[in-house]
């Protein structure tokens, strides 16, 4: 118990301090993590919108592959990033493996099916008749489109804090394709993993904390929106 | 249907994924990079936090420093995947060495292995010489054993270890297997109250949270000793050789090995590491 108020003191003084490192690696995972998580809202809501609005043999198919990766586990996918990242892999020519580059790909790769599977089942929950209504009302397929996103805004909102709570507090495609290099690829995740095995465990709680009240206030900030007006 | 919107959000999406990955290369004109694979102790006791700031500065490289197990190092150094190791699993590396994958293993430093286990002794091994009748004892009591289990350097010499005392613990009931790093291992032993081999670096940056004591230590095969290794650029084009090169000759120059001589004495009262350039590994430990 000692151990936990020591790591919340430590916490509030690495915040208060302005701890340019901490600072750092706490910067470094809100960009790794926002722009993995933007890029998973570009190709999860236009893939999953596609795959909900239309009708192909073998949907279910697609359907239940996009579901089984919402739960595609980091340490998977970290590795396969990590084989074509390398040197002499099949993308090896772009030389961004332990970079923060490579942990926004790895990212968009857990994120992407997250938000894909949440898109897909928010908007065929949406009632059948709406389409129609709203092709009836003169709408072009882009506007129907755009007003589909537009109803199913409570659970599109819903999996963006998914996306990004999945990636933010991940932990071994980070350390795999990011390698944990001081000041360069160092996240508050892996951060938090060396200081534990460095026996540092009231760094590794402080980290922890500031990871928690991240998460909280970009969620805070997601909530707000989302609530603020209600469809209906 | 609205299957052509959807197919053109789709292909936006795509480019625009595509126009990413590809665009980084160039928007990330890095610095003269290299990839330096190494054992965790040297990460875990802050040791390379110490000289790679000296290095980068002197030098103007960048330093990947990946931390694994000495074992995994090794694998990245035969793909090409590192330039230079900073390892300590001394068959291992004469292997590495023969089968051409790296050139110019030197000598950097040694410390030692220790047995380390609860306070209690339930094997009655303290201060028992030499290690392996120690194992031989763990082994007879059948008291739980922490292994590495990992590949790493350390794992290594335990088996090494292990061999010496003729036992074969793989399956045994007392002996278990983390696949984790140092620190996390003394950490399931201390908690498990089980014994386990370290090496004394870790442990004494560990000391404070464990209820492990030393039990065994002083015996010439605990000693724990560390090369640093260029990868073969003639096996692998992609081999930053020249950065390797550099790092190396940095490892081994007067200033670092100064460095390494004092390292840990302000936080520990005693140094993690005793510097060896240049010294033939035979008359280490005498």
């Amino acid at each position: 118990m000692e151990l936990i108020f020591e790591g919340i003191k430590k916490a509030f003084w690495l915040l208060v301090s302005f701890d340019p490192e901490v600072m750092g690696i706490t910067l470094l995972s809100l960009e790794v993590s926002g722009i993995a998580t933007l890029i998973s809202l570009l190709i999860g809501i236009s893939t999953g919108v596609t795959v909900a609005l239309s009708r192909f043999i073998g949907k279910r198919v697609v359907v239940s592959l996009i579901n089984t990766g919402m739960g595609l586990p980091p340490v998977v996918v970290g590795l396969f990033v990590t084989i074509f990242l390398w040197r002499n892999g099949p993308l090896g020519f772009f030389e961004i493996l332990y970079t923060p580059t490579a942990m926004i790909i790895a990212q968009t790769v857990i994120a992407t099916p997250i938000v894909m599977g949440i898109t897909l089942a928010a908007i065929q929950q949406l009632p059948q008749k709406l389409r129609l209504q709203i092709l009836a009302l003169g709408a072009t397929r882009l506007q129907m489109v755009w007003i589909l996103i537009k109803e199913a805004r409570l659970p599109l909102l819903a999996a963006v804090m998914a996306g990004f709570g999945g990636v933010i507090s991940e932990v071994g495609a980070s350390i795999m394709v990011g390698g944990n290099i001081k000041g360069y690829s160092r996240v508050l995740t892996t951060a938090t993993v060396m200081e534990t095995s460095r026996g540092n465990f009231d760094i590794a709680i402080a980290l922890g904390i500031i990871l928690l009240l991240l998460a909280y206030f970009i969620n805070l900030v997601l909530t707000q929106i989302q609530q603020k007006e209600r469809p209906r | 249907m609205n299957r052509k919107t959807g197919q053109k959000i789709l292909l936006t999406g795509i480019i625009f994924l595509l126009l990413f990955i590809t665009g980084i290369p160039s928007a990330q004109a890095q610095p003269k990079t290299i990839i330096l694979a190494t054992t965790t102790s040297t990460q875990d006791s802050g040791l390379l936090d110490v000289l790679l700031p000296i290095f980068e500065k002197k030098t103007g490289y960048f330093v990947k420093t990946i931390a694994v197990g000495s074992g995994q190092a090794m694998a990245m150094g035969q793909k090409g995947e590192a330039d230079v190791l900073l390892v300590h699993s001394p068959a291992a590396e004469k292997k590495f060495i023969t089968e051409n994958y790296g050139i110019n293993r030197r000598l950097i430093m040694h410390n030692d292995y220790i047995i380390v286990g609860p306070a209690g002794d339930p094997a009655k091994i303290k201060r028992v010489k030499p290690t392996s009748v120690a194992f031989k004892k763990i082994a007879s009591e059948k008291v739980l054993f922490i292994s590495r289990g990992d590949n790493s350097g350390t794992h290594s010499k335990e088996r090494e270890i292990w061999k010496a005392a003729g036992i074969n613990p793989e399956g045994e009931k007392w002996y278990q297997q983390t696949g984790l790093g140092m620190g996390q291992t003394l950490n399931v032993a201390a908690e498990k109250k089980g014994y386990t081999l370290a090496d004394r670096g870790t442990y004494l940056a560990l000391k404070k949270n464990l209820n492990l004591d030393i039990l065994v230590e002083g015996d010439a095969i605990l000693l724990n000793i560390y090369h640093v290794i260029e990868v073969n650029p003639a096996k692998w084009a992609k081999v930053n050789a020249a950065g390797g090169k550099a790092f190396a000759d940095f490892m081994v120059s007067k200033e670092t090995q100064g460095i390494i001589k004092t390292f840990g004495i302000d936080k520990f009262g005693s140094p993690l590491f005793f510097p060896d350039a240049g010294k033939k590994e035979e008359d280490l430990g005498k």
